[in-house]
């Protein structure tokens, strides 16, 4: 609460700043996605269909913004502020950038990476006759081709993608519900995106064999212009805090073959006085033990 | 003749797993790069360009059979992974998954650790810990258990308060209720200013400047000024050796050799005083005095470190009266 010159008054405020302050463990990031003063009836398409996806962790402007992202991120900025959103999607059309989206996300509420992407075939949810899955169902994600290895520009775009579908973050999941699938194919210059839903069918053995069903937004997109972040930005946003780094655990070593070695560290033992196996036979009997006493008696006898 | 049939009996048995096993596995030249924690799978090789360049129908079925593929390997390895039963035993199925390895950036960037305040400060020092507080207090004239603070707390009915004496010192003719107002509200007044101080701590800390001596204050003395006009004069390409004097600065204050450690005398320079420094090093060797007075450098030590104890008490009482005024 370090820019709170005024402090918050109810705990509802004061919940709502918390929730946007940063945090070791951070909130799952949301998109906000906006239409802009030409966008043409295929992209609010695109934008309906990716909300749908992408539900509860996205805001649909239902109002066109005439902004332009690539000259001016102000607005964008001001967004992203007001609706806590680090993920935008921007979508527009005119003659020379036709079907236009722009995909982007934000470091500290400012502009990050920023790529423009042109949709040149859209087949949206509601033409594929298709049985859909449930909403907010986290998506397996799957790029194919080596474009995405060679290329600057497609490394970051596969890593944008990852940002923005890859929803919440969770620790387990239940494996009959991994329905979705998003499969990225990059070939040509285009990327091919194809989302499927998973059927899981019987095969003789644990692992089921898979079949998939074409379900949902499919998009043929062809990469524009991009505006990176410069690469000292870059790393300082990957930067992880150190509290987050799983802890080592101290003098406990494993070899290649799984064996665990631990090691103890103990004080300078007095070998003479070391007690190792007992054998009956070298017991002191009573005899020695009051010799070594020195002639005192264990026993006290009772004198008059 | 039953050995035989056992043999066969066997191998088919085999065939038939490889068979189950063929159903499920997928021939790939490049193995898939798998992220579990993220659901992920990176697919490195170059896909069948023939078959995705062709018409859309046919690349529609090839995308399809490649992601068919894809999926196939990554459901393998999600069902390698370690899973127990979700809520007891008639639960669903559930996987334990990795930590995301794919490093994607954060949101914002990772929260300072803020600076502790006064209060935390001194309570650290002293040794003072929380103590839990119970959110119920017995309140005697209502015979009940009230809230500490809120909605019907004990002791805040301002009915009961009908009754505020005159304390032993203070004027007759003050109005007590309207003093206890006055208190109330200068309390309040000096707790905002505390927290506003804290704050304005932690934000100066977060953003401390490096150069603070050298930045102009408004109340320096005349040799952090003069310490401050020579750093400034150094600072130049060439080390100020070019730098302009003002008319009545005075020339070449301080020579190269300057400082008490690094200080060298010119090899051919004053003779007589050469002359006096060795015959009087010659008398102090050949004395029977000794050189050190023993008694007058202890006090000399002394005196100093009074003056520096007296140094820091004056520094911390100007600066606790610099930060009432300067914020």
């Amino acid at each position: 609460l370090i820019y709170c010159y005024r402090k918050p008054k109810t705990k509802r405020a004061k919940r709502f700043l918390e929730k946007r302050e940063p945090k070791l463990k951070e909130n799952t990031k949301n998109a906000m996605l906006i239409k802009g003063g030409n966008a043409n009836l295929t992209v609010t398409e695109v934008l309906k269909d990716i909300y749908a996806v992408k539900k509860p962790f996205a805001v649909l402007y239902k109002k066109k913004n005439i902004t332009r992202p690539f000259e001016d991120q102000t607005s964008l900025e001001f967004f992203s502020k007001k609706s806590d959103c680090s993920l935008f999607l921007f979508g527009s059309h005119n003659k020379k950038r036709p079907n236009n989206l722009v995909i982007g996300r934000m470091f500290d509420y400012h502009v990050l990476d920023m790529i423009e992407l042109g949709v040149e075939k859209f087949v949206s949810l509601k033409d594929v006759k298709n049985s859909k899955c449930p909403e907010g169902t986290k998506p397996m994600l799957i790029f194919a081709g080596d474009m995405f290895d060679g290329n600057e520009e497609y490394r970051r775009l596969k890593s944008l993608l990852i940002d923005f579908f890859r929803g919440p973050s969770v620790p387990s999941i239940r494996l009959a519900g991994l329905e979705y699938v998003l499969h990225f194919t990059a070939l040509d210059g285009k990327i091919y995106m194809r989302s499927y839903k998973v059927l899981l069918k019987k095969s003789g053995c644990k692992i089921p064999r898979i079949e998939l069903e074409e379900m949902g937004p499919s998009l043929d997109l062809v990469m524009r212009r991009t505006h990176l972040a410069s690469d000292d930005l870059y790393k300082l946003s990957l930067k992880q805090p150190k509290a987050l780094k799983p802890k080592k655990k101290k003098n406990i070593s494993h070899d290649v073959f799984g064996t665990t070695y631990g090691r103890i560290h103990m004080q300078k033992q007095d070998l003479s006085k070391l007690q190792t196996r007992k054998m009956k036979g070298l017991k002191k009997r009573p005899a020695e033990k009051s010799a070594e006493d020195g002639g005192a008696s264990p026993k006290k006898s009772k004198s008059g | 003749m039953a050995a035989v049939r056992v043999e066969e009996v066997l191998a088919a048995a085999e065939e038939q797993e490889a068979e189950k096993r063929r159903s499920v596995t997928v021939e790939k030249e490049l193995e898939l790069e798998f992220d579990l924690g993220n659901l992920l799978a990176l697919d490195r090789n170059p896909p069948a360009a023939a078959g995705l360049r062709g018409a859309a129908p046919g690349r529609e079925a090839k995308l399809r059979a490649l992601a068919r593929d894809n999926t196939q390997l990554l459901v393998a390895q999600l069902w390698e992974l370690p899973a127990e039963r979700a809520g007891g035993a008639g639960g669903p199925l559930v996987a334990r998954l990795p930590e995301p390895a794919f490093l994607l950036p954060r949101e914002k960037p990772p929260p300072r650790p803020r600076p502790p305040t006064r209060w935390e400060q001194f309570a650290r020092l002293k040794g003072i810990r929380r103590r839990k507080r119970t959110s119920l207090v017995w309140d005697e004239e209502a015979k009940e258990w009230r809230r500490r603070w809120g909605y019907r707390r004990a002791g805040g009915d301002p009915a009961r308060a009908w009754l505020a004496e005159v304390p032993e010192g203070a004027d007759p003719e003050e109005d007590q209720f309207a003093r206890l107002r006055r208190e109330k509200r200068e309390r309040v007044a000096r707790n905002e200013l505390n927290r506003l101080r804290n704050l304005a701590r932690a934000h100066r800390a977060g953003t401390a400047v490096p150069a603070a001596p050298l930045h102009p204050t408004g109340h320096q003395s005349r040799e952090e000024l003069s310490h401050v006009a020579r750093v400034a004069r150094v600072s130049t390409a060439s080390l100020g050796r070019f730098q302009p004097r003002l008319p009545r600065e005075p020339a070449e204050t301080l020579s190269r050799n300057a400082g008490k450690k690094r200080r060298f005398e010119p090899l051919l320079g004053n003779l007589a005083a050469e002359r006096s420094r060795q015959l009087e090093l010659l008398r102090d060797m050949g004395s029977k005095k000794p050189v050190l007075n023993i008694t007058r450098a202890v006090n000399k030590q002394l005196r100093q470190e009074e003056a520096e104890a007296a140094a820091a008490k004056g520094k911390k009482q100007s600066q606790r009266g610099k930060r009432g005024r300067r914020q």
